[in-house]
């Protein structure tokens, strides 16, 4: 039987939600709505005429092979960086979850990456990997390596995901830290007096038991990698070599910020929400039907 | 933005110094940091102290990109300065908005101010005046490319110093001595489609684009795929599956490398002066930019970069009096001699150069004349006046992609400016539909 609470009114309700509503209307409707607006046009970056063209925009931008390229990117950096910085988290909480002494330095210690600006990190990464000075790619040239992300794509792409992924890991990590600590340990016990190895348990028991949090970071994750690398992929690669790193995200702002297109820009920002949408969609009618709460 | 654009504002003012009442104030937005904004500092502190009707009061605001932005997104929400510092490429962007700014010439007519448009150095001038010789912005900090050498790295390679550089035949040779004497890294570049392109083309005298480069008109496409530029990005893609050529980045990534001392030959702006002759470590030259002896038997001039000063609309009559008094103030003799010398960026006005030469400057700091010389040779021509092309920044990143994958072999010259021209185009309809 569900619990409701009844009012007798109307006010006391709408009051109660009227800030929700309002912040919502004002910080997400509101710029959605113009974006929406915008993108049926071809505006001048004075905002002095502007033409309307409307679905031009997207005719534009879906008969342009690059931009289409550029969903495949982001996909496969999306992909890379949810995995890169949840596996390794969960790893890492498993072990610090087994430590009996020091858990609290090594918990510490491995929330600092997350206090690291994404920009800053890329800057920190880009360093280490500089093709001509960085540490990371000269003792790869002792190693008979020649790294070279200026030029070469999949080496640009994996240095972006590990630069992005790797602040990320902290996040997760006290997630799935959280979550571990959380599991009964009467029902691990009992799977160990069955004879159930430490593997065996973490697979049958614990991962099944941490699945709600790995959905939520999964959302979280992928909402990240689409949104919020960009300050990472500015400073790393600029979206190159090629268009190799460029994802949508990406070609938002540049079109935007340095190209002055708002139109196509907005229309971008139209596309990257249905897009969002439809994966956030797709998460939770699917991988939340196999999720244990 | 605004709220920020209003504390900025505050801050501004609160710091400057006597804002006296009567004094008009004069907003102006640039984007140099570090040695350069202190140069700025001191102009306008100069001018400042020189009247005491008007006040100019200079902010920084990001790099070249995020200034224009700023002066944008100011102009839209009615807070826009009185000057706005943009770089050439933007110079398309701001012809076309009508409305949002005041022409120079104009603003000079009417304020009174002494402006002389015959004493700017043509080359320079023409990149901001109309095809009827009106001045629309004034050119502020303008440089243009020359070769570097790193006579040390000459040495250590076995190769003479003084050798002759003047043509890419030359220097190709040059390169394949250097590879041969142990020099791994005989060529970088900073700004490659300023440099391997867009002067590439000016310098040989061809068209980058049609229409007068685009001056002409917003109808225009781009021609960087003829045999000129695809020869020479052929000889530069063989240099670079070679490793005689060693390319670091899209931007000047490269100056770091040369700076160090770690690459023998670096074609880069004549404003890298300031930094190479402080940081080097090594003995270093100016060479003239090489040309191509099979295009052509003696170069055009080069193009200039660097940015201009524009004057925004939507102020009082009493306010442009003092942008004009200032922007004469910029352009006297002595501050620009001044700014010509601690930068390396070029004089703007002829007298400037002949008061730096007067008083001895070339002759103690030998190459600082060779990009005025290289500028100044010769009378521009429909090819060699300069660009002005719509939505070139987002151009430049086409032109820089396409650069990308001739350098890593997998495309010829010719595929990949064939692309780089279906594209760019793409982006030039655009631009002219959305300011028709």
């Amino acid at each position: 039987m569900e619990k409701r609470v009844t009012f007798r009114g109307w006010l006391l309700p709408l009051a109660l939600i009227a800030p929700q509503v309002i912040i919502s209307a004002v910080f997400f409707f509101y710029p959605a709505g113009q974006a929406v607006w915008q993108s049926l046009f071809i505006p001048d970056p004075f905002g002095l005429s502007s033409q309307f063209v409307g679905l031009g925009n997207f005719e534009f931008l879906l008969s342009d092979k690059f931009y289409r390229a550029s969903f495949v990117t982001t996909a496969v950096f999306s992909t890379l960086v949810t995995l890169c910085s949840m596996i390794p988290a969960l790893f890492l909480a498993v072990i610090a979850d087994r430590l009996v002494k020091g858990s609290g330095v090594y918990r510490t210690l491995l929330i600092w990456p997350y206090a690291v600006a994404p920009a800053v990190a890329g800057v920190l990464w880009l360093f280490m990997f500089n093709t001509r000075v960085g540490v990371v790619s000269w003792y790869l040239g002792q190693l008979g390596y020649d790294w070279n992300h200026v030029l070469n794509g999949t080496e640009a792409m994996g240095l972006v995901v590990v630069a992005s992924a790797w602040g990320r890991i902290s996040y997760n990590f006290l997630f799935f830290f959280a979550a571990l600590q959380s599991v009964p340990r009467s029902v691990i016990e009992a799977a160990a007096i069955d004879g159930a190895r430490f593997w065996r348990r973490f697979f049958t028991i614990v991962l099944p038991l941490l699945s709600p949090t790995a959905f939520f970071l999964l959302v979280v994750n992928v909402v990240y990698a689409f949104f919020e690398t960009f300050g990472v992929i500015h400073t790393i690669t600029g979206g190159g070599p090629q268009q190799a790193t460029t994802i949508l995200v990406y070609k938002v702002f540049s079109d935007g910020f340095v190209g002055q297109d708002l139109g196509s820009s907005s229309a971008q920002s139209v596309i990257l929400l249905i897009v969002v949408g439809l994966l956030t969609v797709i998460q939770f009618k699917y991988v939340e039907k196999r999720v244990h709460y | 933005m605004n709220k920020q654009f209003l504390g900025a504002l505050a801050v501004t003012t609160a710091l400057s110094p006597v804002a006296a009442m009567a004094q008009t104030e004069v907003q102006f937005w640039h984007a140099f940091t570090g040695r350069l904004g202190e140069l700025v500092k001191a102009q306008v502190e100069e001018f400042n102290a020189s009247q005491d009707e008007f006040v100019v009061v200079e902010s920084h605001k990001g790099n070249y990109s995020e200034t224009l932005n700023a002066g944008i997104a100011a102009f839209r929400a009615g807070e826009q300065p009185h000057i706005l510092m943009v770089f050439e490429v933007g110079t398309a962007t701001m012809m076309s908005a009508e409305g949002a700014i005041k022409p120079v010439y104009e603003v000079m007519a009417e304020s009174g101010a002494s402006f002389d448009p015959d004493a700017y150095i043509g080359a320079v001038k023409g990149y901001y005046t109309t095809t009827d010789g009106e001045m629309l912005s004034l050119p502020f900090n303008s440089s243009t490319p020359v070769l570097w050498v790193n006579r040390d790295a000459f040495e250590a390679a076995g190769v003479d110093p003084d050798t002759d550089l003047s043509t890419w035949e030359k220097v190709g040779d040059v390169l394949e001595q250097l590879k041969a004497g142990g020099e791994d890294c005989p060529l970088v570049t900073a700004w490659q489609s300023w440099i391997h392109l867009e002067n590439l083309s000016a310098y040989h005298d061809v068209p980058f684009a049609s229409q007068d480069n685009g001056f002409a008109g917003l109808n225009t496409e781009l021609m960087l795929n003829g045999p000129a530029q695809v020869a020479h990005l052929t000889a530069m893609g063989d240099w670079a599956k070679d490793g005689k050529f060693i390319y670091t980045g899209r931007r000047n990534e490269g100056g770091a490398n040369f700076r160090a001392g770690e690459c023998a030959l670096f074609t880069e702006s004549s404003a890298g002066y300031a930094g190479i002759s402080s940081e080097a470590e090594f003995e270093f030259d100016v060479r003239p930019l090489p040309y191509w002896e099979a295009l052509v038997s003696e170069p055009q001039n080069t193009i200039i970069g660097g940015a201009s000063l524009w004057v925004m609309e939507g102020h009082d009559p009493e306010a442009y009096k003092g942008v004009g008094e200032f922007l004469s103030f910029l352009s006297s003799s002595g501050v620009q001699a001044s700014w010509h010398q601690n930068t390396g960026y070029l004089p703007i006005t002829a007298d400037a150069g002949d008061v730096t030469r007067a008083a001895g400057f070339y002759e103690q700091n030998p190459g600082t004349d060779i990009a005025v010389i290289q500028m100044t040779a010769k009378e521009p021509t429909a090819n060699s006046k300069g660009l002005r092309l719509g939505s070139f920044d987002q151009i430049r990143g086409i032109i820089d992609e396409e650069l990308e994958a001739v350098w890593s072999g997998e495309k010829t010259a010719q595929e990949a400016m064939d692309s780089a021209k279906e594209r760019g185009d793409a982006l030039l309809r655009r631009f002219e539909s959305a300011n028709q």
